[in-house]
């Protein structure tokens, strides 16, 4: 078995409330260092083989289900 | 008149659209989202609530329920449908309407009878309202900030497809204070805001509602 990670992040351009809502809580917390948080998703996914197949899938995943291309931006990489 | 609404797990308001179509006079059918038909129904309406526990992403996961193959097809045929705040997510997710809907700019759960200007009057959900109409319906929505590239929005904009704008407050931070679209053909149209909590004096702000619900009767007859 190996296991693709597909992390999923709202595009650069749209408003991310919720990362807005964790980099507004860090000072409260007395952490100055950070000038942004966007938040995004992280899919782990399990597969037989990892070959050009099974990527593609994976790729077809990540466009139809797992990410919304209107709003968010996805990558596809080997766990290693 | 058969109004088909849809019930997925997680549904809130599929009973409300169901009585919003009766009271408006026609005969709500109650389609489940396994189904694999409609039932030979003349319209669909897709209710609000939390399908899938919004899991993934509000609608995302409704929109692959075994009946919206069925609602896709037939809102491609040009068959009315009516997405409502849910309904709204799951249209956009199914690409029938473009955008999408991200959570409110100010991150909390927003529920208040919002004021909407009518401002296309020819979709297959709006021809009982007459052109800038104002009309007051219950908003309540967690992910309500409409969005989408600015070609689209200009499209949109340019072709007269925003149906519903917001009035005097902009409740979540939606792009041009779009509250509801339609397609091309305007058969299909979505919104946030509840018309179906707005058709009866009893309760909820007036019957400004209704109108959505006869005005696709109207269409079915003609």
């Amino acid at each position: 078995m190996a296991r693709v990670i597909v992390d999923v992040m709202p595009k650069p351009e749209i408003l991310d409330p919720q990362g807005k809502a964790v980099h507004g809580a860090l000072p409260r917390l007395g952490f100055t260092a950070v000038t942004d948080v966007r938040q995004g998703k992280r899919f782990e996914l399990e597969v037989p083989h990892v070959d050009d197949e099974s990527l593609a899938e994976v790729h077809r995943i990540a466009e139809t289900l797992l990410s919304n291309p209107v709003i968010e931006d996805f990558t596809v990489r080997v766990d290693a | 008149m058969n109004i088909g609404v849809v019930t997925f797990p997680g549904s809130l308001d599929d009973g409300d659209a169901r009585r919003a179509v009766t009271l408006a006079g026609g005969e709500p059918v109650a389609l489940w989202h396994g189904d694999h038909d409609l039932a030979g129904v003349d319209a669909v309406i897709l209710p609000g609530g939390f399908s899938y526990g919004d899991y993934l992403r509000a609608g995302a996961i409704a929109r692959f329920a075994p009946v919206m193959e069925q609602v896709i097809d037939a809102a491609k045929g040009g068959m009315p449908v009516l997405g409502i705040c849910n309904g709204f997510q799951i249209l956009c997710e199914s690409h029938l309407l473009p955008g999408a809907l991200i959570r409110n700019d100010h991150r909390t759960f927003v529920c208040r009878d919002q004021v909407l200007r009518v401002e296309n009057t020819e979709t297959a959900w709006t021809r009982d309202f007459s052109a800038g109409q104002q009309i007051t319906i219950p908003l309540k929505n967690g992910e309500g900030g409409y969005v989408a590239s600015p070609e689209t929005i200009r499209e949109l904009e340019e072709s007269g497809r925003v149906v519903f704008r917001y009035v005097d407050v902009n409740p979540n931070g939606s792009v041009n204070d779009i509250a509801g679209v339609t397609n091309e053909r305007g058969n299909v149209v979505g919104l946030m805001p509840h018309p179906e909590h707005a058709v009866e004096d009893l309760c909820g702000p007036g019957t400004d509602g209704l109108g959505l619900f006869t005005s696709v009767l109207q269409r079915v007859l003609a």
